[in-house]
């Protein structure tokens, strides 16, 4: 090669070697850029909380007023909205979450009509949450108020049962399909071995599946109630934004999504902002808690 | 960098130019652009709608308010968030320590808070009392048939619904002009609950800004809320005459709003008109007032911005005026016009005044 | 067969049928919501709603082409900021399966996924909004990148795994460097499910709401301007949902289709792609 060549050749290598390096360390920055971002939410939401948590302590999750005017915080009024909608919500889900799972994992595994039913779940999770209170508000609170009216409470139409009702739908696909997921993971084996005992369908299921996926089913049930716990726009649309213990489950309540989405952008003393925050920072850290706990199930499951 | 990556960023880059093209996107911060922010009481927002669509049409300047609450407006004049605030309540005294500079309320109009309802049958305007009012929002009175609201309104067949109390859930001066009512018409209300932008209501469902509540009124039956004037007339719903201080049932309007105004405003234009003594006097209603920094030199504040701001709010205060009585609020007086003049003449820059 | 197996078959035939009908029960809301959508909201959407801005509160007519450009350019913007980033991430973490700033990594991705996005609003809040001095589209779009991330390096991670490691070796046998192997030879192999990835992300956040409550604002003018209140579809659905105007409650229609058919379609076109090139995610 002549000197000119060679001399081309080694600056595009060098270049190379250059661009080689460059491209390593982005990547590591970008891991990093994740590790500091996670890191800086949680510290700017420990940082806004502190005047509230310097006023109260502990005693803040269980005081039960909420009073803007007299600056006394008390989270239990939300923490009890939301532990309601929430497990009502999941209640009324796992019946057809555990359905469509089963249906998907075994009965049906393949074919036209489980794909149409997978998409059907599919979609119902891309919903927008917000379409979801805007139809739960114009079109299932006066279904709702109309229950309430034979049943004879009082017709609010919003509340904590409206919400429950909605998020119910909202978190359906997420055990559903982590269910299918384990429930297709079940050795054939298995199965096979009690079929060949002469067990029918529902007693493979019952004594076989279901036992075999505990875990999974369990996991895919913490999923479902970390996504509903933090579940805003529909339930700030149907719940009725009182900030008292809510004393029955067809009235009004509130939950810490929704006081949070209401009051934050009017909250004018330092200690009412930073009440709403260490709202915010206590539903951060129960949310994250149960998702995590879900996850390491499913991994400690699926590496089994 | 490399081909694939390249292409990718090409793409996408490719894609924003032409969206930014298409609609002329910019990243400017500039100051002197023809926008103003503000944001706050819901209770003057159909008003501002109207002026400032107006003032847009004749100016160019678009005024982007967001009705997101007294509250929310206070509060992001504090953060120096928006050019102004606009709140129905005056700040107190801790708010005003909060700010820690002087900051001016320019009254806009005054308006109603009217007790509304959501009664089958043909029930506009049935009277009440301040006594039943207070009980109703404490959770003392439960239906509407009760013999306490039945004996004022014996010409009227009001049926037997359980009452559903609607209030606000977001800081609202609409809630400080009404529980200030209230606490002065009843002990226990001033005991118990207090007034203030938003308390803690001992009864009833919260609805998002004047909007919310009068949304939850008109969708359930038996409910009660209050709600400023227009929001009512505008969505065809029936609301309460009031008894007043002299004993006579007022129906809110713009002449009983007027009335109670007509009272000598303080230099500072800080004033509560409820439970007024004026014979003809509607007992719950209350200005509204545009909240700015004295001192327009804030946060790096251009002049040119500051004097856009204090512009509009002389249009407001003078040709803006033109709008208040067809959406039914009350305009100024002429001696409170002359109050928030003056005011507005304080407003500085660097000292020196703007206007 | 005697009464007990007689039994025991029919118990597994009836549970059968409740599960069955369990399981597509699902569909009634789903076609509830879309049915309702459309027929309420198909004879809002005419060329003056798309072309128009809100009128003033009270007047009929007037149109939502602040909330659409809006939430065009927020989901965009968002987009621009949260893509690179989220694929490079994915990049790493395909290639780096253990080591310590890779577990970090992934940790902190799983529990992006699982923070509210109420609360990623308000930490936006503290870090553009009230530093900037006013709120903007550019914060709302911050927030909405914070959102995409995980989608974007999860699928991207998931779909780099797949690709055969044979296939990397023979890029670093032939001696390209570490850059190019990557980018010329996995990352192409892996593009329908990136690109998948991507689409989610955008449908997940194209209808969010709360992120931009206290970020973006809203605003009743046609706004361009990133560094200024812009007004979203989503944010205009929530203001003019509970508002009490039967004009807004209209519009309000009109828009909740226009967005629903786009994150339907949005996901539906991405279940297309992943299909026809049979990429499992």
């Amino acid at each position: 090669m002549n000197d000119q060549k060679l001399k081309t050749k080694t600056r595009s290598s060098s270049g190379m070697i250059r661009a080689e390096s460059i491209f390593k360390r982005s990547l590591i920055a970008v891991g990093i850029a994740m590790v500091l971002l996670v890191a800086g939410l949680m510290i700017t939401l420990i940082i806004e909380s502190v005047p509230s948590m310097k006023n109260l302590g502990l005693k803040y999750l269980w005081s039960k007023t909420w009073d803007p005017v007299n600056n006394v915080y008390g989270a239990l009024p939300f923490l009890i909205g939301t532990l309601l909608t929430s497990f009502l919500a999941l209640i009324i889900s796992i019946p057809f979450s555990f359905a469509i799972a089963i249906y998907l994992g075994e009965y049906n595994p393949k074919g036209w009509l489980s794909n149409f039913l997978k998409n059907t779940v599919e979609l119902i999770a891309a919903v927008p949450s917000v379409i979801y209170g805007f139809w739960g508000l114009l079109v299932l609170v006066p279904i709702v108020r109309s229950l309430e009216i034979k049943v004879g409470v009082l017709p609010y139409g919003i509340g904590i049962f409206t919400a429950s009702l909605i998020l119910a739908v909202m978190i359906i696909p997420y055990a559903a399909s982590l269910g299918r997921e384990m429930i297709r993971l079940v050795p054939s084996p298995l199965k096979e071995g009690a079929y060949s005992l002469g067990a029918t369908r529902y007693e493979v299921i019952k004594n076989v599946i279901l036992p075999y996926t505990k875990s999974g089913l369990f996991a895919g049930i913490l999923l479902s109630l970390g996504r509903a716990l933090g579940e805003t726009m529909a339930v700030t649309m149907v719940i009725g934004n009182t900030s008292m213990i809510p004393d029955s489950i067809f009235g009004p309540g509130n939950t810490m999504a929704s006081v949070i989405a209401n009051e934050f952008t009017e909250a004018d003393h330092t200690l009412y902002l930073s009440a709403l925050i260490e709202l915010g920072l206590v539903l951060f850290v129960v949310t994250v808690v149960i998702n995590m706990i879900g996850k390491r199930i499913i991994k400690r499951f699926t590496n089994e | 960098m490399q081909t694939f990556f390249k292409s990718l960023k090409q793409g996408l880059a490719a894609s924003v130019l032409l969206a930014a093209a298409i609609t002329n996107v910019q990243l400017v911060t500039a100051q002197d652009d023809k926008t103003l922010l503000g944001a706050g009481s819901s209770f003057i927002n159909p008003l501002f709608s109207k002026m400032f669509a107006d003032y847009n049409a004749k100016t160019g300047i678009q005024v982007n308010y967001q009705s997101i609450g007294s509250g929310g407006g206070i509060l992001q004049l504090t953060n120096k968030t928006v050019d102004f605030g606009a709140s129905d309540g005056p700040l107190n005294d801790e708010q005003t320590a909060k700010f820690g500079v002087p900051v001016l309320h320019i009254p806009q109009a005054s308006g109603a808070v009217v007790i509304t309802y959501n009664l089958p049958g043909n029930n506009n305007n049935i009277n009440l009392t301040p006594d039943i009012i207070a009980d109703i929002f404490l959770g003392k009175i439960k239906t509407w048939n009760d013999a306490r609201i039945t004996s004022v309104n014996k010409r009227m067949n009001i049926p037997g619904l359980p009452i559903l109390v609607a209030h606000r859930s977001d800081g609202s001066g609409t809630t400080n002009i009404f529980t200030n009512y209230l606490s002065k018409v009843s002990a226990e209300w001033k005991s118990k609950v207090g007034s203030a932008g938003a308390v803690n209501w001992p009864a009833g469902l919260g609805g998002k800004g004047n909007e919310g509540v009068a949304g939850l009124v008109k969708q359930t039956p038996g409910a009660v809320g209050y709600v400023e004037l227009i929001y009512a007339l505008q969505n065809k719903m029936d609301y309460a005459k009031i008894q007043n201080k002299k004993g006579k049932f007022i129906i809110p309007s713009i002449a009983s709003v007027t009335s109670a105004g007509n009272v000598k405003m303080p230099d500072d234009a800080k004033i509560f008109i409820t439970d007024t003594d004026a014979p003809d006097g509607y007992p719950i209603a209350g200005f509204t007032w545009v909240l700015i920094y004295k001192e327009q030199n804030y946060n790096g504040r251009s002049k040119d911005r500051a004097t856009k701001l204090l512009k509009l709010l002389w249009w407001n205060i003078h040709e803006g005026q033109a709008f208040t009585q067809p959406l039914n609020y009350s305009p100024l007086s002429k001696e409170a016009q002359k109050i928030a003049e003056k005011i507005l003449k304080s407003a500085t820059y660097d000292g020196k005044a703007i206007l | 067969m005697n009464a007990k197996v007689k039994y025991r078959v029919g118990k597994s035939k009836v549970v059968q049928g409740v599960i069955v009908f369990l399981a597509f029960l699902i569909t009634v809301p789903l076609i509830l919501i879309i049915v309702y959508i459309f027929r309420e909201g198909i004879t809002k959407i005419n060329w003056a709603f798309l072309t128009q801005i809100p009128k003033p509160v009270g007047e009929t007519g007037g149109g939502i082409v602040n909330a659409l450009i809006g939430s065009i350019l927020i989901v965009l913007t968002a987009s621009v900021i949260s893509i690179p980033i989220g694929i490079l991430c994915g990049i790493y973490l395909s290639e780096n399966k253990t080591g310590r700033l890779a577990y970090w990594a992934r940790l902190s991705v799983d529990v992006l996924q699982g923070v509210p996005s109420i609360v990623i609003g308000i930490v936006v809040y503290f870090w553009v909004v009230k530093p900037i001095g006013t709120f903007s589209a550019l914060s709302g779009s911050v927030a909405l990148a914070i959102m995409m991330l995980p989608i974007l390096i999860r699928s991207t991670e998931e779909t780099l795994k797949m690709i055969p490691f044979s296939l990397k070796e023979a890029g670093l046998a032939l001696g390209l460097p570490y850059h190019k192997v990557i980018l010329k030879v996995i990352v192409p192999c892996g593009v329908s499910g990136i690109l998948s990835g991507v689409m989610l992300s955008i449908a997940r956040i194209a209808g969010e709401t709360a992120p931009l409550l206290f970020t973006a604002f809203g605003n009743p003018y046609l706004n361009t301007n990133l560094a200024k209140p812009m007004q979203s579809l989503p944010l205009m659905i929530f203001n003019y949902a509970t508002s009490p105007y039967d004009e807004w409650h209209d519009m309000a229609w009109g828009a909740a289709l226009i967005l629903l058919f786009t994150v339907l379609s949005l996901n539906i076109i991405t279940k297309l792609i992943t299909r026809r090139w049979n990429v499992q995610l």
